[in-house]
């Protein structure tokens, strides 16, 4: 039995590209309650840290997001 | 099929596309492929509207006691001079917080009309915005470090060539150069403008899929309650998101800024 599916397999593309910035901006978080909880004062120390690193990650999400786009022509 | 709400929601185009990011011509009005003046125009000249007004009129006349509108500017300022600029540049950052607060305050503006009703998208999410203000920091950033190593090639050479054996060096420097003159200018621009436009999309998808589904068929008009009570949590995620990308874009500015001016690696 054939069912017809429609739609663009973009969409598929881009849930395989979630998944590694997916795992590395939860290894960010997860690193950083880590170290917290370790060390309560240096939370103030480490966060400006953590924002960078979750954004360069965050950002080959969003390079997914954006070349679907370019590349669905 | 006499409800008048879902025949009025009967042409709703579903799924949503880049074209509904190209809104109609306000002046001339409703005129096609023309965008000299479009909603996001006027967004853009509205937020730098109310940023010069509200900053210039709680600054009129300061107080050592500060009023509610003065406080409240002071503390937009203060929160990103001291936790932005002088937490990543150090006691010199203080000379970069005055535009690194105009920057976060334009960006979250200026973000923050895609959640303001009746705006309902941001300028951001067109990448002209996003990348003329990676532009500017990305040509601050190499001015500072030319001018602090005392001539652009003396900063070039700081910045591509790092302390390191000879034979590592062939591939180092390109790397270097790759990240620092061709993926920052990038990557800044295109976070922001990918962030907006996919918060954008989001809210598109759960508004106009739940006119989609009412219209497929009237059984399925609790899951179309579901998907618009989503939107409004979902707003609140964009807020989130919002108020992320502002502290993010100046963070990231100020750190690129921290590098240029660095003594050593």
């Amino acid at each position: 039995m054939l069912a017809e599916v429609a739609g663009s397999t973009a969409a598929i593309g881009y849930g395989l590209a979630a998944i590694g910035p997916g795992i590395g901006v939860g290894l960010v978080f997860s690193a950083y309650i880590q170290s917290t909880a370790r060390q309560p004062e240096s939370s103030r120390l480490t966060l400006p840290y953590v924002w960078i690193g979750f954004a360069v990650i965050e950002a080959l999400a969003l390079l997914g997001i954006a070349f679907g786009f370019i590349w669905q022509g | 099929m006499t409800d008048p709400s879902i025949v009025l929601a009967a042409d709703v185009p579903f799924p949503p596309k880049v074209e509904d990011f190209y809104l109609p011509s306000i002046l001339p009005w409703d005129a096609h492929n023309s965008y000299w003046f479009t909603k996001l125009t006027a967004l853009v000249w509205i937020s730098v509207a109310v940023l010069i007004i509200y900053f210039l009129v709680s600054y009129r006349k300061p107080k050592l006691v500060p009023t509610k509108k003065q406080w409240l500017a002071e503390s937009i300022y203060g929160f990103v001079r001291n936790n932005i600029s002088i937490e990543m540049i150090g006691p010199r950052g203080v000379r970069f917080a005055p535009y690194l607060a105009t920057l976060f305050c334009f960006v979250l503006l200026m973000n923050l009309w895609s959640i303001v009703p009746v705006a309902q998208i941001s300028p951001n999410s067109h990448i002209a915005f996003p990348a003329i203000l990676a532009v500017i920091s990305y040509v601050m950033f190499i001015y500072v470090g030319s001018r602090h190593h005392g001539g652009f090639f003396k900063y070039l050479k700081f910045a591509l060539v790092p302390p390191a054996p000879w034979f590592i060096l062939p591939l180092l420097i390109p790397i270097e150069f790759f990240s620092t003159f061709l993926v920052r200018p990038f990557s800044l621009a295109v976070r922001l403008f990918a962030n907006m436009f996919a918060g954008h999309m989001l809210l598109l998808v759960f508004t106009l899929g739940g006119f989609a589904m009412i219209n497929a068929n009237a059984w399925f008009t609790p899951f179309s309650i579901v998907s618009w009570i989503l939107t409004i949590a979902l707003t609140f995620l964009e807020f989130l998101v919002i108020c992320l990308q502002a502290y993010v874009f100046t963070v990231l500015t100020a750190s690129y800024v921290q590098g240029a001016l660095a003594d050593e690696h």
